[in-house]
């Protein structure tokens, strides 16, 4: 130990430690960054390596249309949130109405863009690298899609009972953080699979 | 664990509750307390399950040509031993300590997420579980079981469908996968906590280096598990749904499963090693009687660690023909985590330096630990050299090198935990001789076993051979490495009946037996469940040396 600095003045200090749900959230997002990584990688390393079968530019087309619908979603959740600060009830429902909308859109589009794979040009898991790949890492998207979903579903039946309060804002945003977080992954998946795949 | 009455507002009632409800009180509980210890006891009846494996491989090894199990038994008995000592004793017990005790250190009532510590151990609960059932369904509804026998990597293409059939590669792959969710939980629980609830005036300059090095931990156990996950994940899809992720004859890489593998299996090492880091941090001040030596410079070593472990994994692949530019690469970010670690064993030195060393059971342990660990990290050095590796890679001489941190550094450190707060869980010290007993047998029983192992590797005998032929110069070396796990063996039963019999026996330890100083030491033992009557504020980090020394505390200096 060294001579004496300083005397530590605490007493003054304001003790303020950030909320346990944001931290928790980003917690569980850097996990999942970490499995998504992990299939991303998969997914370039084995872009071209195919023995058979369709190739990625033979069969994707880019879903511009669902794509604009689940970035979207990100704003109407953010603006949800805002109202259910502001205590506004009926705008907070229809905003988050509307995200969960847009959010089934797009999962709707997936099953018919699989629903064409699939039936139309034959593509499935188990008929090369391509189709392996794909389906695994946009599965594991759509399967994080369907999880939003379900979570801001039960938000809001919660809200139809009327149970939801202003109060209730931090933990929406909580929320809000998962549904971001499955919005940019969408870009990163985007990015790879529909552009540089191709 | 109302063994000792608490003197608090709440008044005791006399009558214990039946048997079958204390039970259900025990696995509807969402207290960290009862959490961490039954995680500990969960993960000590799975390191005897694991102990026997290693056992009984180490009796089948005893002379050449020895038939005291088949090659086929053999094969699951290192599969076994192997994922049950990583992911269902070391990983639990740490999280047991770090459930137990970063609240009462940090001075919370709980963790962040009671509810979701309490999943987060029936998780791994049922996942080692899943492991185990292997046995009675590895084969499907018909014939005999068996276990996974695919090694604890388990490598691609000996995971495919045509070189494991029946199920026990599945029962692997879902007990690694929802243990994995459970650790997750655990790990964001444990960022939680100590960043959303330490008490007033702990800054996170002030916090133990118990809850800095979980922290740290629990930072690897995402980014690390996550991609075990994922490869798990994978790895199901390739025998379940006909996908190709590891599938050479359709284009497939069995070299990606080795990266996605070791991308989670390195850093799990620190993941092991850095809580044990954490009890000699705590131990070694206590019985020296000094404070820890370089506080600041420990911290940063240990998140130094944490960032270089991330980049480290291909050291484990240096045989499978990686270009020299990674060979390069990874000897050198090998060889650089050294630096760190040989940083905190300076510090933990310079801690005893000049101190007033008590040498109870704990500190036994811990001087034995850094000894063995450095010697540890020497002959990892060693194999980090890229050409040196390609001689030892596969050979008896890394079981060695890894058992030594693993035994010689995480285990003893670990033991070394158990009897210093052992007094704080139970309320009852343990015994002092029996507790120096097993220390001796167990140090003698290491070293017989996993010095003289190291020879054999030199001399060239494989990993996972389960029989060899007399006259290569390994019979004597696996001799003496079989006696000396006797000696561990009963060191370890000694272990354990001194915990059952000072449960019941031992003399009562009161709140602060060692004379600590961290805020565990200040409430009772066993702590109530709300831990503190009031909330304690702190002002160094040795809030209970400020409390017993008023006319010298430490926030004079820090």
């Amino acid at each position: 130990m060294s001579a004496p600095s300083a005397v530590m003045a605490q007493s003054d200090i304001r003790w303020n430690l950030p909320a346990r749900g944001p931290v928790g959230m980003s917690c569980l997002i850097a996990a999942e960054v970490a499995i998504f990584t992990i299939f991303v990688v998969a997914y370039i390393f084995y872009i071209g390596k195919s023995l058979a079968g369709p190739q990625p530019h033979d069969v994707l087309h880019p879903p511009i249309f669902l794509t604009s619908c689940l970035l979207s979603s990100s704003l109407t959740i953010h603006i949800a949130v805002r109202f259910l600060r502001g205590g506004t009830m009926m705008s907070f429902a229809l905003w988050w109405v509307l995200t969960m909308v847009l959010g089934a859109v797009f999962l709707a589009g997936t099953i018919r863009e699989w629903r064409h794979l699939i039936y139309e040009d034959g593509l499935t898991i188990q008929t090369n690298l391509f189709g392996t790949t794909y389906y695994s890492l946009v599965g594991l998207h759509a399967f994080h899609v369907i999880v939003g979903l379900l979570a801001l579903g039960t938000v809001l039946a919660f809200t139809l009972r009327g149970e939801v309060r202003k109060e209730h804002a931090e933990r929406a945003d909580v929320l809000s953080m998962y549904w971001h977080f499955v919005d940019v992954v969408w870009v990163v998946v985007f990015l790879v699979v529909y552009v540089i795949g191709r | 664990m109302s063994i000792e009455s608490v003197a608090g507002p709440i008044p005791q009632t006399a009558m214990r509750p039946p048997l079958v409800e204390q039970l259900h009180s025990w696995v509807i509980t969402v207290d960290h307390k009862r959490l961490g210890i039954l995680y500990i006891l969960y993960a000590l009846v799975f390191l005897l399950v694991g102990g026997l494996e290693a056992t009984i491989m180490r009796i089948q090894l005893i002379r050449p040509h020895n038939d005291f199990v088949s090659p086929q038994v053999f094969n699951r008995m290192f599969t076994m031993h192997g994922t049950t000592m990583i992911f269902f004793v070391v990983m639990p017990v740490m999280f047991g300590f770090a459930n137990y005790l970063i609240p009462l250190m940090i001075g919370a009532r709980d963790m962040a997420f009671p509810r979701l510590n309490a999943f987060s151990f029936w998780m791994t609960a049922f996942g080692g579980l899943l492991l185990y059932f292997s046995l009675v369904g590895g084969d499907g509804l018909y014939g005999a079981g068996s276990a996974p026998d695919v090694g604890w990597f388990a490598y691609a293409p000996l995971t495919s469908k045509t070189f494991s059939q029946g199920h026990s590669t599945d029962f692997w792959t879902l007990s690694l996968l929802i243990s994995g969710f459970g650790s997750v939980g655990t790990a964001i629980n444990i960022i939680a906590t100590i960043l959303c609830s330490r008490c007033d005036g702990m800054t996170l300059s002030k916090m133990p280096l118990l809850a800095w090095l979980n922290l740290t931990m629990g930072g690897l156990v995402i980014l690390a598990v996550s991609p075990l996950t994922a490869a798990q994940l994978m790895l199901l899809i390739d025998r379940y749904l006909g996908g190709h992720f590891f599938d050479t004859q359709a284009g497939g890489s069995a070299v990606l499963w080795m990266h996605f593998f070791w991308v989670f299996g390195h850093p799990e090492v620190y993941v092991l090693v850095i809580p044990a880091f954490a009890f000699a941090s705590e131990i070694i001040p206590v019985f020296s009687r000094k404070a820890i030596f370089g506080y600041p410079v420990m911290v940063a070593a240990t998140i130094c660690i944490g960032f270089i472990g991330m980049s480290v994994w291909a050291h484990h692949m240096f045989t499978v023909g990686m270009s020299s530019n990674a060979n390069t690469f990874f000897v050198l970010s090998t060889m650089a985590i050294a630096v760190p670690t040989g940083i905190k064993i300076f510090n933990w030195l310079a801690t005893m330096w000049g101190g007033q060393i008590h040498f109870e059971t704990p500190m036994l342990f811990c001087i034995a630990f850094l000894f063995q660990f450095l010697i540890a990290g020497l002959t990892g050095i060693m194999q980090a050299a890229a050409p040196f590796d390609w001689q030892l890679t596969a050979s008896y001489f890394v079981v060695a090198h890894f058992h030594y941190v693993i035994v010689g550094g995480i285990l003893f450190t670990l033991f070394g935990a158990f009897y210093y707060w052992f007094p704080k869980m139970s309320g009852r010290m343990y015994n002092e001789a029996l507790g120096r007993l097993h220390f001796w047998l167990f140090i003698i029983g290491f070293h017989l076993t996993f010095d003289f192992m190291h020879i054999p590797g030199v001399l060239g005998m494989p990993r996972r051979i389960y029989t060899y032929e007399p006259g290569r110069g390994w019979d004597i070396w696996n001799l003496i490495v079989t006696i000396g796990v006797f000696f561990q063996a009963a060191g370890v039963l000694i272990f354990i009946g001194n915990l059952v019999w000072s449960y019941f026996r031992g003399k009562l330890a009161g709140s602060d037996p060692w004379d600590g100083w961290t805020l565990e030491w200040s409430t009772t033992s066993p702590p109530p469940t709300y831990n503190f009557r009031a909330i304690p504020a702190v002002k160094s980090r040795r809030p209970l040396w400020d409390l017993k020394h008023p006319e010298d505390p430490d926030w004079h200096y820090e």
